[in-house]
């Protein structure tokens, strides 16, 4: 036996997962409850008391860990145009498993200094203009920003002439110069700003966020929880050389302040008649939505989608729908007890409506423009109409009675037929909660980490559009 | 070719206009030229010029339209400019700009008044642009 230790710091969870490399098994989890304000190594010793008690005393070979304690890792970025250089720096931060706080886009004004201060980021991530373009913007904001305590990490990742004259401003800050996240007007340029943001977060977030004492224990590798989620969905579509992956995908993971997105595909329109428009965005992509989730973020579902909408998916008269929001806004550790009570009625109408339009926002849209030819097509992001599987991950999906049900929602709509969303798909569901742990796995042996994702993950069938074409 | 001369152009054709070949012959020519080109390509919005032009900080935007629909897709362009911080940035038109045979001396004045700083007739080949862009950008 060769076991291993792989650990989930969360923000009320820290679970972990004891791995055998020789196996290939998973030999056990556990998971404790950690307040917000005891030390992490807490939670841990917790996690693992439960574990030995489980599975008896094991000899890790090693511990790996990924963390969305303490907030997350909190970033800042700012680009010059909202849609251009500020999006391909939003879409760079958000894959690298960061919680972003602010964006900022052209000139930082005086109040936006002040905002940094008042809540100052992990890391800033500044860029603007392509290559030989715009850099009036960058070194405007470094010059800025130089003033501004206290000091966080900053990644210059904009016009590449900018650069210099921005670490000379910067020259305070722990400055590290990136190549261009859109070198070339509308080209992505994503990969080598991660890379940058994870090693920042191994070497000098962990100590800022308590998690020093935590991280003794581990053998190196630590990324954000959200980036490990990222890996392993990756892991799953490729494969590698010698294990083959299942293929383009879809995520969903509805927390209970944010609900995230990933895809893993291409994303090329289905026909050919088509004209892309706006950033090619990254085949490997997750969004987040602040405002989406099932307990901190319940009013948003309801201030997106209607309560009406809600009402009638619960099955639920408006009124009900009303007196449960406020019973749920009063004690967010509320859940619903065993069996078919009204709670959990609700809890898959807000579901269901969290994977709607949390996965409307993440796919690509198509616009109808009329011209003197007649119809014509224009596409904005992925499309992701041809994607076959959806894998659902985080507790309130998991334990759902009706996974499929609230599944569904994330697939092509009569109601959002510009919504580029799978036409059908079979669903993965993530039932041991692994997704994290193997990404982080990964890290030291990809292969076994597929293997026990595709071992692990629940195929509960096909599901298609009610109104596909 | 020649040595890059350090301009930048964004170009494209306005509007709902499809037609994407002149677009790829005049990026080629000013390419060769010596200039930095961004190429939109077909179905552009004038929002889709302006962006461009800002993050890569071009010294003109140069718009073709050929389906006859110019005048009404340029409406505003320069307003649209000065409003996003890119004054007196040297802006073109050309192609088949309005429907059919017009007087084109009084299409000119129309555009002039859009604010567009030069604008060609039909069949305009790209050297004529080429020494217009060099001599408005100073170049040589
Ligand atoms: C091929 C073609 C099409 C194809 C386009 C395929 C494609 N995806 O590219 C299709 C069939 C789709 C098409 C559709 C239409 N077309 Co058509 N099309 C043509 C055609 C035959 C050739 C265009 C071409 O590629 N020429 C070759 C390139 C190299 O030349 P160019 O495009 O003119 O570009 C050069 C110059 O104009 C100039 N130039 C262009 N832009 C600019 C900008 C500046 C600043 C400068 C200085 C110079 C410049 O430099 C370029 C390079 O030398 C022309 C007729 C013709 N012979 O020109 C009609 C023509 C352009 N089409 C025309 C029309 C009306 C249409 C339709 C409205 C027809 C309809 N009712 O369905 C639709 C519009 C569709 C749309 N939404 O855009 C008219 C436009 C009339 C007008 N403006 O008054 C033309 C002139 C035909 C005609 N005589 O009636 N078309």
């Amino acid at each position: 036996m060769r076991p291993v230790l792989l650990i989930d710091f969360g923000s009320t969870f820290t679970k972990v997962t004891a791995v055998d490399l020789s196996s290939e098994e998973i030999i056990g989890t556990s998971s404790a409850f950690t307040t917000a304000d005891s030390d992490i190594g807490t939670g841990l010793e917790a996690a693992l008391d439960q574990l030995r008690r489980a599975v008896g005393e094991l000899a890790f070979e090693y511990k790996l860990a990924c963390s969305s304690a303490a907030g997350g890792l909190r970033m800042m970025v700012s680009g010059l145009v909202p849609e251009l250089t500020a999006e391909a720096a939003r879409l760079a931060a958000l894959g690298a498993g960061a919680r972003i706080t602010r964006v900022f886009t052209h000139e930082l004004t005086r109040r936006d200094l002040r905002a940094i201060e008042a809540d100052p980021p992990d890391i800033f991530l500044m860029t603007g203009g392509t290559d030989g373009g715009n850099r009036s913007c960058m070194e405007g904001n470094a010059e800025k920003l130089r003033s501004v305590s206290p000091r966080f990490p900053v990644i210059l990742a904009g016009n590449r002439q900018a650069a210099d004259s921005c670490e000379d401003s910067l020259q305070d800050f722990k400055v590290i110069v990136c190549p261009n996240v859109m070198p070339v007007f509308g080209t992505l340029n994503i990969e080598p700003v991660q890379r940058e943001i994870r090693a920042l977060f191994l070497n000098h977030i962990i100590n800022a966020r308590g998690l020093s004492r935590a991280s003794e224990l581990l053998s190196g590798i630590l990324m954000p929880t959200p980036s490990a989620i990222l890996s392993a969905m990756k892991l799953l579509a490729d494969g590698t050389e010698r294990e083959p992956g299942i293929g383009e995908l879809m995520g969903v993971d509805v927390g209970g302040a944010t609900t995230d997105v990933y895809s893993v595909a291409a994303g090329e329109p289905s026909d050919i008649n088509v004209i892309c428009k706006g950033l090619n965005e990254p085949y490997a992509k997750r969004t987040v939505e602040g405002d989406i989730g099932m307990r901190y973020s319940a009013s948003g579902i309801v201030a997106d989608i209607g309560e009406k909408w809600i009402a009638q998916c619960a099955g639920l008269s408006e009124s009900r729908c009303e007196a449960l929001m406020d019973e749920l806004a009063a004690d967010k550790s509320k859940v619903p007890s065993c069996g078919q009570d009204v709670l959990s009625q609700f809890d898959f109408a807000l579901a269901s409506g969290a994977v709607d339009i949390a996965t409307r926002r993440h796919a690509g849209t198509l616009e109808e423009a009329y011209t003197t030819s007649g119809r014509v097509y224009v596409q904005m992001g992925k499309d992701l109409s041809r994607i076959r599987r959806i894998v659902f991950t985080g507790g309130s999906l998991i334990h759902a009675a009706d996974t499929l049900g609230i599944a569904r929602h994330a697939l092509f709509s009569g109601r959002y037929p510009m919504s580029l969303r799978p036409m059908k798909a079979s669903i993965l569901r993530d039932d041991r909660y692994i997704l994290s742990a193997m990404g982080v796995l990964a890290e030291r042996e990809k292969e076994i980490a597929l293997r026990i994702i595709k071992r692990e993950l629940v195929n509960l069938g096909e599901i298609g559009s009610d109104d596909s074409l | 070719m020649e040595q890059g001369n350090g301009k930048k152009l964004v170009i494209g054709v306005i509007g709902a206009d499809v037609h994407a070949v002149g677009i790829r012959i005049l990026e080629f020519a000013f390419r060769e030229a010596g200039f930095d080109v961004t190429n939109l390509g077909v179905m552009v919005s004038q929002e889709e010029f302006i962006g461009a032009a800002i993050e890569t900080d071009a010294d003109a935007i140069i718009i073709s339209s050929l389906y006859g629909h110019g005048e009404l897709d340029c409406r505003g362009m320069r307003d649209k400019m000065n409003e996003a911080g890119l004054e007196g940035l040297l802006l073109y038109v050309g192609g088949n700009i309005v429907v059919g045979k017009q007087d084109f001396v009084d299409v000119e004045k129309r555009f002039h008044n859009m604010g567009f700083d030069r604008v060609f007739p039909p069949g305009t080949p790209p050297e004529t642009t080429i020494e217009c862009l060099k001599k408005d950008l100073g170049v040589e």
